[in-house]
């Protein structure tokens, strides 16, 4: 048969060769054709539902009045406010105790390792059960926080979904709460990848304590950090979940962000374009974030 | 004599001050860790202990201000398993729909996965790097930008209100990080195994089957698992394409009890704690695997 003789020529070839060549010597034949077989499936899918959406995405966001529109609407104005502040304080406020979190995880005490496994849950976790309840326990007066309020202290409780800083506070608490372990874990990893020597070393020269951490573990997790600060930033932008389930948008959609307030324009007022350029309109801020982020991986393995 | 006895009086002292110093640095320290370990405990149990308190409550009684089950009862545990309420009349069609959604989209995030990275990684095909990247763009734009054009894009494709739907959205969001994970750990398995196959006459679909698949277990684990929770706790494109109550899943299906003022809320949250259960026990199961599983996709720095 054919493919005996290819294989023995293969065979020849690999003893004569360098090894790498015996892949690409016969790669003309049956192997090109079984490799580009093997992609295609791949391909198809990434064609169909990532290419595809996107280019119709940018077909429904492509008329400038859009852009128009929104920028005219008070609403879209306070959605990218919104859409900051969430994004810039959840985000930073959770890395920076995740890291805080992750050297108190490093003690070897029972406790602090009994407590590592209970802190995981939220990640665990669903995130629908977990914003529902975070929904149901800041309700009203009915509400858990709210009865451990007037419980423990005898003061009555504010209606939190009525204010548009405590319900942006929520929302905002309930994210920290649901994915601060996950990165509290990573900084986790990072920080027991440290070699031993590294702080035997550092203390031999004085530097313990808070010293350590300024001067060892800052400059070799920097890049860590800023890489999981970016990626993080990325997601947090299209976070949909939390704002829709937490504080549902109200009062009034005034604690909306980007992604719940296209989904209300396209699916509650019928104007599918106008949500499609509302979520496009946060392209000028994805897109350099992935730059620097392309950016950090690639300086990633100098780093440790 | 005498000084000699005074200095070692002294030293003594000295030393058991300092002693005792230390021990007081350390038990401060201590207590703080234990502080701190209890601040997050409670932080971390707060929301799960207001669902359970819940779904403890008698029907009828939730409205109640207080914090602790005063009649605690597993009725409504027992009416989301017999479907006893009006609203949980398809609580096990909706479970079976994100078990099967689940499933199949393990299942073709791996293949899909295993294939692609197969072809790049083992075989070499030119420009591999280039399907590598471009799968990795697809993360650029977060998924619930594209929600809007993919629902009308599934109208056009006639699969509206049909779990193929979201089978493919989750897919096509599922399979970049698994050919990510599987290049990284491919390069630690030698090429050379794939050569001497070669030279004894096996076929690329052979290698892939026989020895490329066992060899890549692990990642093959880690990717599973994490496919396997990304489709049964995703919300948006479920809540967006599964429209009827008999095609959508739990999550949809939980949210929708929040639409209403009337829903009974005990049954919610046992529907939610019944849900929840199965991705919180395959993580504590899997607990070391998974972190594995981060760490060799390349976060670990």
């Amino acid at each position: 048969m054919s493919s005996v003789r290819q294989v023995l020529a293969a065979g020849l070839d690999a003893l004569n060769r360098p090894r790498r060549s015996a892949w690409r010597r016969n790669r003309h034949g049956s192997e090109l054709a079984w490799a580009i077989a093997f992609v295609v499936p791949y391909a198809a899918v990434f064609f169909a539902f990532v290419v595809y959406p996107v280019a119709y995405a940018l077909w429904m966001a492509r008329d400038p009045a859009l852009y128009r529109d929104l920028i005219a609407s008070p609403l879209y104005a306070q959605t990218v406010i919104n859409t900051a502040l969430f994004v810039g304080l959840g985000v930073n406020v959770k890395m920076f105790l995740a890291l805080m979190l992750s050297g108190f995880f490093m003690r070897r005490r029972w406790w602090v390792k009994a407590t590592l496994p209970v802190f995981m849950l939220p990640w665990a976790l669903p995130a629908i059960p977990a914003f529902v309840s975070f929904h149901w326990m800041l309700i009203g007066e009915e509400g858990l926080v709210d009865g451990l309020l007037s419980a423990l202290f005898g003061i009555q409780g504010p209606l939190w979904f009525n204010d548009r800083g405590l319900a942006l506070g929520s929302n905002i608490v309930a994210y920290i709460w649901k994915w601060m372990p996950f990165w509290t874990l990573t900084f986790y990893a990072a920080r027991t990848a440290i070699p031993h020597e590294i702080y035997e070393a550092a203390a031999v020269d004085g530097a313990t304590g808070s010293r350590r951490f300024t001067h060892v573990v800052l400059p070799l997790l920097g890049n860590l950090y800023l890489v999981c600060t970016l990626l993080s930033t990325l997601w947090t932008i299209g976070d949909f979940t939390t704002v829709s389930l937490v504080s549902e948008g109200a009062p009034a959609y005034s604690t909306d962000v980007l992604a719940t307030l296209g989904f209300h324009y396209a699916f509650d007022a019928a104007q599918p374009s106008l949500g499609v350029a509302a979520v496009m309109s946060a392209l000028p801020v994805l897109i350099p974030i992935v730059i620097i982020l392309m950016c950090a991986l690639q300086t990633r393995e100098v780093q440790l | 004599m005498s000084t000699i006895a005074a200095d070692a009086r002294l030293a003594t002292r000295a030393s058991s001050r300092a002693h005792s110093s230390e021990r007081l640095r350390r038990y401060l320290r201590n207590l703080g860790t234990l502080v701190l370990s209890t601040v997050i405990v409670v932080w971390t149990l707060a929301p799960l202990y207001n669902m359970v308190l819940i779904s403890l409550e008698p029907e009828g009684d939730v409205f109640t201000d207080h914090i602790w089950p005063r009649v605690p009862s597993v009725e409504s545990f027992w009416g989301v398993l017999t479907q006893g309420h009006w609203y949980l009349e398809h609580f096990w069609r909706q479970f079976a729909n994100s078990l099967y959604i689940g499933l199949m989209v393990t299942f073709f995030a791996l293949l899909f996965g295993t294939l692609t990275s197969f072809a790049i990684g083992r075989m070499r095909i030119r420009h591999g790097w280039l399907v590598t990247n471009a799968a990795l763009l697809t993360y650029v734009i977060p998924a619930s930008f594209l929600a809007i054009p993919f629902y009308r894009i599934m109208q056009n494709y006639g699969l509206a209100n049909n779990p193929w739907s979201v089978i493919a959205a989750l897919v096509a969001f599922a399979t970049p990080y698994a050919i990510f994970v599987f290049q990284e750990y491919g390069r630690s398995i030698p090429i050379e195994v794939d050569e001497s196959a070669r030279i004894d006459g096996a076929s690329p679909p052979q290698i892939y089957l026989r020895i490329y698949l066992p060899l890549m277990a692990p990642a093959l684990v880690a990717v599973g698992t994490y496919a396997l929770l990304l489709a049964w706790n995703e919300y948006l494109y479920q809540f967006l394409l599964l429209s009827s109550k008999s095609s959508m899943t739990v999550p949809v299906a939980l949210a929708q009890f929040l639409s209403s003022d009337q829903s009974p809320w005990n049954y919610m949250m046992a529907t939610a704690i019944i849900y929840a259960a199965p991705p919180v026990a395959i993580y504590y199961a899997f607990r070391r695997r998974m972190t594995a599983g981060l760490t060799m996709g390349g976060v670990k720095g």
